[in-house]
């Protein structure tokens, strides 16, 4: 993206407030912040509660697109305070929300609970039968570049709860799973080290769950990572729907490599330390 | 103290209405809705006013006499047109929901490209098909009507 040549000004950042102690819904209160080139949102943010307002309430961390702490709605649309320059989005004013579809703890902090519930619910981790191998291991799964390349876009998913906000499938059916557990079942599911589709099917093709999306593709278009969430959506859907007709291919799950032998181990390479957790 | 106290904050059906800064996809999905309901709608009253002719004849023929004004022309026509729409678009959702025109998954690199890129040829024929249908329906509705 060209960015165009923007010389300091004053912008109004319109902010949608919230104090439970105090408030029964949401107002709006404005705010003028003086704007450089190279400024985030995030800047901004920080500006008015050094400047103006100590008591603005923001969640962020590590202010480089990493953590998917300060998802907020910007302009009508989800998206990562830290990651977006004011100027790219505004010239005379900016408005600033909570994310929508999550509750609001204070001003512009969401309750982010029933993505992590909801994402907890789909089993997003390895599910095999072989639970001795799982605690003791004794090699490594096998897995080719190209079973890993079937679900690596989708492992790059940060949890900042902006494909939740973007669904307008969420909007009116809170019980829907949602693009980002969606998306992370099928990450598990096609992962060739595990085992766990029977398991995870009666979650995801469910009434709230994969075939409530309708493609309006605003989960891809907002997420920060380029997970495209939308993509798995629909090839977890194909899975279910060749699932339900007995045509999925049954995979064998990944073979077992014993230690490497015959290798010495270099000198300067120390031992691995000793498990630290029963 | 804090956890006691929520503003809800879903945007309810806005939620499908304000679009804002988003992408098209999600006008077709509103669209799509939409005309389901309208359909849906439609498909009600037509089991309510053929069902008039249980009751008598007369009651039959006052319906489609108030049927037969050019407000209801007008309204047959747009059911119609959602109909064409919701049929061609549920076409290609569901080419996209068995995984047809999504494309694989691959390793993002900024700028990023989505599913989204990969099945616009498919929408815009759909799109283009949709119109076609309508513009021949709408030629037979009101051109060649008696």
């Amino acid at each position: 993206m060209t960015r165009k040549l923007q010389k300091e000004t004053d912008i109004t950042f319109h902010i949608r407030r919230y104090n439970p102690d105090v408030d029964d819904k949401p107002h709006w209160q404005k705010f003028i912040v003086h704007v450089e080139p190279g400024m985030t949102v995030l800047d901004g943010l920080h500006q008015i509660r050094e400047t103006q307002d100590a008591s603005l309430s923001m969640r962020y961390s590590c202010r480089m697109g990493v953590c998917g702490s300060c998802g907020m709605l910007l302009n009508g649309r989800p998206a990562l305070a830290c990651n977006t320059q004011i100027f790219d989005i505004a010239s005379k004013a900016l408005t600033v929300a909570s994310l929508p579809n999550f509750d609001i703890v204070k001003d512009l902090v969401p309750d982010l609970t029933p993505l992590f519930s909801k994402h907890i619910s789909t089993y997003p981790y390895i599910v095999r039968d072989d639970a001795d191998e799982m605690l003791n291991p004794t090699g490594e799964f096998f897995q080719s570049p190209d079973e890993l390349t079937e679900y690596l876009q989708f492992t790059y998913c940060i949890k900042c709860g902006l494909c939740m906000a973007a669904c307008p499938t969420m909007a009116t059916d809170p019980n829907y799973l949602g693009p980002q557990p969606l998306a992370q079942s099928y990450r598990y599911t096609k992962d060739t080290r595990d085992d766990g589709f029977n398991l995870r099917k009666k979650v995801v093709g469910g009434s709230h769950g994969a075939f409530r999306c309708h493609y309006a593709g605003e989960c891809s278009n907002v997420c920060p990572k380029g997970v495209d969430p939308a993509r798995a959506i629909q090839l977890m859907k194909r899975e279910l729907v060749l699932d339900y007709l007995k045509l999925r291919k049954h995979r064998t799950k990944s073979a077992i490599l014993g230690k490497p032998e015959g290798v010495k181990r270099r000198p300067e390479i120390p031992e691995a330390p000793c498990f630290t957790k029963e | 103290m804090l956890q006691d106290k929520r503003c809800p904050n879903s945007i309810g059906v806005w939620g499908w209405l304000g679009g804002g800064r988003w992408g098209l996809e999600r006008y077709l999905y509103t669209l799509h809705r939409l005309t389901g309901l309208g359909i849906l709608l439609y498909f009600i009253l037509h089991i309510l006013v053929t069902s008039s002719r249980v009751f008598s004849e007369k009651a039959w023929e006052t319906w489609m006499g108030v049927f037969s004004s050019p407000v209801f022309k007008i309204g047959e026509f747009l059911v119609y047109v959602a109909f064409a729409y919701h049929a061609i678009n549920g076409i290609r959702l569901i080419l996209i929901e068995l995984g047809f025109s999504v494309g694989k998954a691959e390793e993002p690199i900024y700028p990023y490209k989505s599913s989204l890129n990969v099945q616009r040829p498919l929408m815009i024929v759909s799109i283009i098909v949709a119109a076609v249908l309508i513009a021949a329906g709408g030629y037979d509705f009101f051109a060649l009507a008696h």
